[in-house]
């Protein structure tokens, strides 16, 4: 227990302050900041298992959360019928086409000695194929786009209820992550975050113009929900009477039924957002807490011992025998589609895909600050990461605000500069986070809740 | 006849504004590289220095603006940029003194500097945006065209027309002496050759006498002066917007390594590779084929190989195709 106390106290004060907001400001925005705060933890947790564990350097974070964010979509989305037989068939021999291609590098790279030869038909094989596949599938694609392009536009997903795209999320991501760890693993740290960060961008830029699979810049929105609709609570009886239930003292002050029934109208609208976003909630906590505990069994096994061991000395390990390049695939894959579920759930909360809004200062730069933060290697220490940092993140700017006006107490409303101060007020999120990120690196480099392991 | 306009429609719409493009990535690259050569990290805050960089120049042709001096033809920038550079190095050195040097000291991995300079990253990006804004400012004035494509249709009697902006001109003119003074610099002077030392071998550098100190500060100087000028250039051919900057880093960033990283001269040719590589692969070559193929092959589609969606995607794929094949880059840099 007494070992524990700094991780006690840091989630106590971290849940007084979330508790603070949702008596000061609203229990809506307090439970919106807690769920994103849950969301970024599950991103941590990927972050942190490839860096925190393996020492692996990952800025590709956005393409995964886009990849999960995909899957959702592809997942909940009923299937455009239309779409299907307008270009369905084009597209299925174009995915046809490509696996013959994978097929044929594989043989090639099987059969011949390395020569040069060899890496040039390759090149060519690529080439040629990509040529071909955009010739098949052009008709296609322009059909499938022409399909309603108002509504739909694009081939629709599988209609199955959208929890499950939290697992095929995962496994879209981890796919990724095979395909990039194959190529790109074997770089030098900084080249390796440079690369990853680079193939993020690539990910992006397909999800953002292949309308036929994404509806690209259009957005996908009005998703299905795992939690109720708050217009269809606001019609059930158990949930007024619950609400009345909860409220009574504050409604049985009200003496006219009629202003009673008005009051009671609006705490159930209220109520019904905040029960939706409880909902959530707990959807989430699930997640995390079942990650977290993975996480824990991993990190105190032999695995986990080995990894560190991989970590902290890449040659010791390899020379007892341990498979570096192959665990180093491995624990890539898993943190991604760590990663990967955690787009989904964004996705799923959000209700909407837009992937015009996928940028790298939110969704890689940021996480890469919660872990550090937070403390790489410890998994607590990475989702107090996530929860502060996000914290801040979002109260970033009524705090400057506050600020700004307590130092300019004394100036006139009408003067230039604090006008201009408090017109800039969103930017001042980021010079907290990068100062915040500084301070970290300079005087406590090893985050709030360092790494610490016992032997047991 | 034909076959002339078939050149000036590829003049017009790849090798010039390649060209330009080229040479801001190249300028870039440079600055890129030179801090990857001396300084040993990778730095994320590039692309938000040099939008630094712009907005002191922006903020000073303002100035310039306002007291009614101008250049007459030449935008009033130009003017700026040299109290913008001043301004950029007072920045980057402020940083070095109370980031980097730190680091320095302690011979922290490359990895942890890369984490740093994200923390850098943010806070320019901030101080940026808190300054100037985030919204998209022109700030070219003067002359904007030297000759009109209408004008050069009617001087040569030609179906296509040239079309050259004084920005163009500015930005190669620009790069050419800036290059050459700086390769100048880094082979001929004393400075420079210590510099070239010091990026090969440091503790060989040490034990010959050459002042550390003296080779960061001469570094950050030149760095401020490439990521000044560079960015200044790019806001006048474009425009200046804090976000496009920052995306800017990657694809220079794709320049210095394919020009293999720490190697100047390699990023300055990366800049161009890049650059036309984009252009090239996302061009739609229709027109260009009706000249000079005769009417009977007339193409009915685009000839386009990659849309122009997937312009950055291009410099991004040849940049991880480098790094699997050739990590040192084609002009070989330092060996990974």
């Amino acid at each position: 227990m007494r070992k524990n106390l700094n991780v006690i106290a840091a989630y106590s004060i971290m849940m007084v302050l979330i508790l603070m907001v949702g008596i000061f400001q609203s229990w809506n925005i307090a439970l919106s900041i807690f769920n994103l705060c849950l969301i970024s933890a599950v991103m941590t947790m990927g972050a942190n298992i490839q860096w925190g564990y393996a020492g692996l350097i990952n800025f590709g974070i956005m393409g995964y959360t886009a990849l999960g964010g995909l899957a959702a979509v592809l997942i909940s989305v009923d299937p455009v019928q239309e779409a299907w037989r307008a270009g369905g068939f084009d597209i299925l021999m174009s995915l046809w086409l490509i696996v013959v291609m994978v097929l044929v590098i594989r043989f090639v790279l099987k059969r011949f000695e390395k020569s040069k030869i060899r890496t040039y038909s390759i090149a060519a094989i690529i080439i040629s194929g990509i040529l071909l596949i955009r010739f098949s599938a052009e008709p296609g694609i322009e059909a499938i786009e022409a399909v309603d392009p108002a509504k739909t536009g694009f081939l629709g997903g599988f209609g199955l209820p959208i929890i499950f795209s939290w697992i095929v999320g995962a496994l879209f991501a981890g796919g990724l992550a095979f395909i990039v760890g194959k190529v790109a693993l074997g770089l030098r740290a900084d080249y390796l975050a440079i690369a990853t960060l680079l193939i993020s961008e690539i990910v992006i830029a397909i999800i953002k113009h292949e309308d036929w699979l994404t509806r690209g810049v259009k957005n996908v929105i009005g998703l299905k929900r795992p939690a109720p609709y708050e217009v269809d609570l606001q019609t059930t009886d158990w949930f007024i009477k619950l609400v009345e239930k909860f409220n009574s003292g504050k409604l049985s002050v009200i003496e006219n039924l009629a202003d009673r029934q008005a009051a009671l109208n609006q705490l159930v609208i209220e109520g019904s957002s905040v029960f939706v976003k409880l909902c959530y909630s707990g959807l989430f906590l699930v997640v995390v807490i079942i990650l977290l505990i993975l996480t824990q069994k991993a990190l105190y096994s032999p695995w986990g011992r080995m990894m560190r061991a991989i970590r902290d000395n890449e040659e010791a390990a390899n020379a007892m025998g341990k498979n570096v390049v192959k665990q180093h695939l491995l624990i890539f894959i898993l943190g991604s589609a760590i990663v990967g579920i955690a787009g989904a759930m964004l996705v799923t909360q959000d209700g909407l895909f837009t992937p015009g809004s996928y940028r790298p200062m939110r969704y890689t730069f940021l996480i890469w600050v919660m872990v550090i933060v937070g403390g790489s290697g410890n998994n607590f220490g990475a989702i107090l990461g996530g929860f502060v940092v996000w914290f801040l993140w979002i109260e970033a700017a009524p705090i400057s605000l506050f600020l700004i006006n307590f130092f300019t107490a004394g100036i006139p409303e009408t003067n230039a500069l604090k006008t201009h101060l408090i017109e800039s007020v969103p930017y001042f999120r980021f010079l907290l986070m990068g100062l915040g990120l500084l301070f970290i690196m300079r005087y406590r480099p090893k985050g709030i809740l360092p790494e610490k392991i016992e032997i047991k | 006849m034909d076959f002339i306009n078939a050149i000036i429609l590829l003049l017009n719409y790849i090798f010039i504004p390649a060209l330009t493009y080229g040479s801001q990535l190249a300028l870039g690259a440079i600055f890129v590289t030179l801090i990857y050569g001396i300084l040993r990290f990778a730095n994320f805050a590039t692309g938000d220095m040099m939008s630094f960089g712009t907005m002191a120049t922006i903020l000073f042709t303002w100035y310039f603006q306002s007291l009614g001096v101008s250049l007459g033809v030449l935008p009033t920038a130009l003017l700026a940029i040299p109290f913008g550079i001043i301004f950029m190095i007072m920045y980057m050195l402020l940083i070095d003194k109370f980031v980097f040097k730190y680091y320095r000291y302690q011979k922290s991995p490359p990895v942890q500097f890369a984490m740093v300079s994200i923390g850098v990253m943010f806070v320019t990006q901030a101080v940026v945006r808190i300054i100037i804004g985030p919204a998209d400012r022109r700030f070219f004035d003067g002359e904007k065209f030297i000759i009109k494509a209408r004008e050069f249709k009617e001087m040569t009697g030609l179906n296509e027309g040239l079309a050259l902006k004084s920005t163009q001109v500015i930005t190669i003119f620009v790069t050419i002496v800036l290059v050459s003074l700086l390769f100048w610099f880094l082979n001929r002077t004393k400075t420079g050759k210590s510099m070239k030392a010091y990026s090969d071998n440091e503790d060989l550098a040490l034990l010959s006498g050459i002042d550390p100190k003296k080779i960061v500060l001469v570094t950050w100087i030149i760095a401020g002066i490439l990521a000044t000028i560079g960015g200044a250039l790019y806001g006048l051919d474009k425009s200046f917007k804090p976000f496009t900057y920052f995306n800017n880093m990657l694809p220079i960033f794709a320049a210095a390594i394919v020009g293999g990283i720490g190697n100047p001269f390699g990023a300055f040719l990366g800049g161009y590779v890049i650059a036309f590589s984009e252009i090239l692969l996302t061009y739609a070559y229709k027109k260009f084929f009706m000249y000079v193929l005769p009417a009977s092959m007339e193409p009915n589609s685009l000839i386009q190989l990659l849309s122009t969606d997937y312009k950055f995607a291009v410099s991004f794929s040849i940049l991880v195709i480098v790094l699997i094949y050739r990590p040192s880059g084609i002009f070989k840099g330092k060996v990974l």
